[in-house]
């Protein structure tokens, strides 16, 4: 593999993806090089080159709402507002929050990794419906030109919960083209999760039984579960506000005889399931991470593919915990408190497993073991402040002010985008072919890990405090800890650039990746890297459990180049 | 439960603050633990089992039902400690004490408007003795905003459409935050202002100096001025009902559904006057919706109740809404999860001589009521 030179790579690349997917460097056809031209990807129906549609497009939109993030960040670097105005500033954190869960969140690792990985980890040939798969890429981006054009032609200020009768009677921005982006974007959203769940049924490869299937896919499987339930319901709900706005039919508005709490529970009766969309297949990444980086079987299998389905089930249950303080009877949120608890106990119990997994295993310090690790410590966190806001009486005083936006972070970003950016470098070597540079991957996860914490850790103190969320100047005294924030997200902002370049260097520049450099189980790494457009040539026979490690000779790979998977490229890399 | 005030929590000012910080240390404690436990078993694994050998393998280890019956009991069983902490505190933030001052907070873009029992009326700044339970009837006249005071640990929406209470006991002079922490358009950050606890005789004085009308004799004259006289006598031939003595007690409505009167079914009746009719009248008052403004809805609230509080407590009001039965399930519009909240208020009209007597009392009582009561409590 050393002999392989960068400088030798084509010069003329029809597909614009670098030597990637030259033929003469793999010795094999994938599905990247299987055919060039514009049109063989935006016609694609390979769950592969779809996924990587998928990944160019939530990249936009995570650079744009990550501009969003710095800008609100720097605002709130004074006490007076006085970068922006405070009309600006509301449209800011409103758009900051709509395109980093609609068009980033939820989307990022279902359909970039789940897509690319689901068929290839059940030993299938593609998703169940391939021209639904690239009819939701194009819905997503359907939805999100829509609401592209909303913020071009002025932006929303409701903030991303949409709350009436704000939205409906008071605003004058544009919440109904907004609202129809989502709308829109919401069947992606469903058939994706459609097309995994049948997949998953009906596509497993001879010998994968339920109980052999990679953690990763029962987490997706309970995250389409989500999202073939949840999704209609926030798709009506932003109907009616529609309705409310443009004929004022009194749905939400007091003054047309309409209830404004009503919003409420069917804004979050989608919207808490929606945080498992986003957390879960984050879940099933770092389990195939901490398995494969410390070559041990993940710990109380069953438990934690359980856990998942549990989440997904109860997640259902506890919308009214969003409610505490907005007039719901304490009785009703004495149950969504209660039912509050019992979600976290599943959670508990992953975050266990994987510690337990870690526990006389071969360690690697790898870049997405990094992330794995890092995901376990900030999520434990990220739920155990989670038990504050569900426990009544301190949730009242802790709604609605900076202690919830650092909760969530931690979720959202400290859970969610670390275990995608983990599962990123995990699978870039099947994804692209290539290695990315191993010592700037272990350098950028620290410093994304610093900065994340310096940039969410002071605001839980600044919710106690009782800094309000969404404030755009702020009392004196909560300076000291925003400037430290706004410090951190610089940071962070820093640390995200890395991975960009590297990953972009890596597709022309990086080592050539072998079949499995990692020794790892899953099927996906029994085939070529990049794999072919049929996945396996040929269809693969299960007859081991999952995450069940054996030397790389016994290993056996499906495809050409067997002699490279033979070593892993694990010990070059890191030296 | 005196536990040392953590660092970066605000000032202890109300008689919940201490409560609501010991379950924060509680859960600070509980966070610490677990974290700290995940964390040092994670780098010590990290290192002890750290990857010597390129090929090594090491041993499967298969689950533990011992283990996992463990992790999911014990984190179970803290997890319900922190469930019924949390529900006993909300529970005495969101039950008001029956012997409290009363104030009217409106909420509107992007400022807050009080009125207090005596007439007073201040904007962005709340003035209220220390040592006397305050109890805070809001609504507002647009949005959702939520009325917060860090220092007092209280927070309550204010949602259109329908009044919500809160309730503090300041223990502490001093001026403190207010917030809104609902986001409510442009000016969100805006719509703050202070809380100012006074020594209870700086607060008789400052009343003293304000002198318009209590809101329920402002009541009065809006009940003269918009013409509600005429068909809700005082005698039992008018087109309306009477009103005397009616708050708190339940009314029979037309299809036999039982309501209590109380601040959210008056407010209905005045702008939606047919949602539920009184039995044996008929549905011919026209609405006053966009006549009256929140405020003065409030001071008609006030003069409602000033002409005669039930005889018994309210204990009674409860029941009558499970009761209702039938095929209407207490109340259908957007006041029916309000009801139990507003229910344990209904007996509150702390009318010092009205108890018994019915209207007689109605505008003398206003004046005298105030907190003399209250500050002999401490």
């Amino acid at each position: 593999m050393s002999s392989h030179d960068p400088s030798n790579s084509p010069s003329s690349d029809p597909s614009g993806l670098g030597a990637l997917g030259s033929r003469a460097r793999f010795g094999h056809e994938n599905y990247i090089n299987a055919n060039y031209g514009i049109k063989s990807w935006l016609l694609t129906k390979d769950h592969k080159r779809i996924a990587l549609l998928y990944l160019a497009s939530v990249t936009v939109f995570f650079i744009l709402g990550g501009i969003y993030a710095l800008t609100i960040r720097l605002e709130l670097l004074t006490p007076a507002g006085d970068i922006v105005q405070p009309m600006t500033y509301n449209k800011l954190f409103t758009q900051h929050g709509i395109i980093m869960i609609f068009f980033f969140l939820i989307p990022s690792i279902p359909a970039v990794l789940g897509n690319f990985l689901v068929p290839l980890m059940i030993g299938a040939k593609d998703l169940a419906f391939p021209k639904l798969n690239l009819l939701s890429w194009y819905l997503y981006l359907a939805g999100a030109l829509f609401t592209i054009w909303a913020l071009l032609n002025g932006g929303i200020d409701t903030g991303w919960t949409f709350y009436t009768p704000y939205s409906t009677t008071f605003s004058n921005t544009y919440v109904v083209a907004a609202g129809l982006g989502i709308f829109i974007n919401g069947f992606s959203s469903i058939l994706t999760g459609l097309n995994f769940i049948v997949t998953i049924h009906t596509m497993r490869a001879p010998g994968m039984t339920w109980f052999r299937l990679p953690l990763f896919i029962w987490s997706h499987y309970a995250t389409s579960l989500i999202m073939v339930l949840g999704t209609p319901v926030i798709a009506i709900t932003i109907l009616l506000v529609a309705m409310e706005r443009i004929v004022h039919i009194g749905i939400f508005d007091p003054r047309l005889g309409g209830d404004p709490v009503l919003f409420q529970h069917f804004f979050w009766f989608y919207s808490h399931p929606a945080v498992y969309i986003m957390i879960l297949p984050s879940m099933g990444v770092v389990s195939e991470l901490i398995s494969t980086h410390s070559r041990k079987n993940v710990f109380g299998y069953s438990f934690v593919a359980f856990s998942s389905l549990a989440i997904a089930v109860f997640g259902f249950l506890v919308w009214g915990h969003h409610l505490f303080t907005s007039s719901q009877s304490v009785y009703a949120g004495m149950i969504f408190s209660f039912v509050s608890f019992a979600v976290a106990i599943p959670s508990a119990v992953k975050v266990f497993n994987w510690t337990a997994t870690l526990y006389k295993g071969s360690i690697s310090y790898d870049t997405p073991m990094l992330y794995a690790l890092g995901f376990i410590g900030l999520f434990t966190i990220g739920g155990l402040t989670g038990l504050f806001l569900a426990a009544l009486g301190l949730d009242v005083h802790l709604t609605d002010s900076y202690f919830i936006v650092a909760h969530f972070h931690y979720i959202m970003v400290g859970g969610a985008l670390m275990g995608y950016l983990g599962g990123l470098h995990n699978w870039w070597p099947k994804i692209t072919g290539r290695m990315y540079p191993e010592g700037w991957g272990r350098f950028s996860a620290l410093v994304i890990f610093v900065g994340f914490n310096l940039t969410f850790f002071p605001q839980f103190l600044l919710g106690y405090m009782g800094m309000p969320r969404r404030y755009h100047a702020y009392a004196e005294e909560f300076q000291v800890l925003n400037v430290m924030s706004t410090a951190g997200a610089s940071i962070l902002g820093f640390g995200l650039l890395i991975p960009g370049i590297y990953f972009i260097w890596s597709m022309r520049y990086g080592k050539f990746a072998p079949a499995n450099p990692w020794a790892a189980t899953g099927l996906e790494w029994r085939t070529a890297s990049p794999p072919p457009t049929e996945n396996f040539f040929r269809t693969p026979v299960v007859t081991w459990e999952a995450y069940e490690y054996r030397p790389m000779e016994e290993m056996e790979v499906i495809g050409p180049d067997k002699e490279q998977a033979a070593q892993p490229a694990h010990g070059e890399a890191t030296t | 439960m005196q536990l040392p005030r953590l660092p970066f929590t605000p000032e202890q000012a109300s008689t919940v603050s201490g409560e609501v910080d010991a379950l924060y240390t509680y859960l600070v404690a509980i966070t610490l633990f677990f974290s700290v436990l995940v964390t040092v078993l994670i780098f010590y694994f990290a290192v002890k089992y750290r990857r010597r050998d390129a090929n090594e393998l090491p041993q499967p280890i298969a689950g533990s039902v011992k283990l996992e019956t463990m992790w999911t009991v014990i984190p179970f069983l803290i997890a319900m400690t922190i469930f019924v902490w949390g529900a006993s505190l909300y529970f005495t933030l969101y039950r008001p004490p029956k012997d409290a001052i009363e104030i009217f907070v409106v909420g509107k873009q992007w400022m807050w408007k009080f009125q207090h029992t005596e007439g007073q009326r201040e904007i962005n700044e709340l003035h209220v003795p220390v040592g006397a339970k305050v109890k805070l009837t809001m609504t507002t006249e647009d949005v959702i905003h939520s009325f917060a005071v860090p220092a007092f640990r209280i927070r309550s929406d204010v949602v259109p459409g329908r009044y919500t209470f809160a309730w503090f006991e300041a223990t502490k002079t001093g001026r403190y935050h207010l917030f809104c922490t609902e986001f409510c358009g442009t000016n969100h950050s805006g719509m703050n202002g202070w809380v100012e606890v006074m020594e209870p005789t700086a607060y008789q004085a400052w009343l003293a100096g304000g002198g318009s009308d209590s809101p329920a004799a402002q009541g009065e004259k809006l009940f003269q001025s918009l013409g509600c006289a005429t068909c809700h006598r005082t005698d039992t031939q008018g087109r309306g009902p009477v009103l005397t003595g009616v708050f708190g007690k339940p009314q029979r409505v037309q299809g036999g559904q039982d309501v209590t009167v109380d601040e959210a079914y008056i407010r209905e009746s005045i702008v939606n006057p047919t949602a539920k009719v009184v039995e044996g009248f008929q549905p011919i008052m026209p609405s006053y919706q966009g006549q009256v403004s929140e405020e003065q809805l409030l001071q008609l609230i006030a003069y409602i109740r000033s002409l005669g509080a039930p005889a018994a407590a309210g204990g009674a009001t409860t029941t009558t809404n499970g009761q209702a039965g039938g095929g209407a399930q207490t109340t259908t519009t957007g006041i029916a999860p309000d009801a139990q909240r507003s229910n344990p208020l209904n007996s509150t009209s702390p009318r010092p001589g009205g108890a018994g007597g019915g209207g007689a009392s109605q505008s003398g009582g206003n004046s005298n009521q105030m907190p003399g009561g209250g500050n002999s409590n401490r």
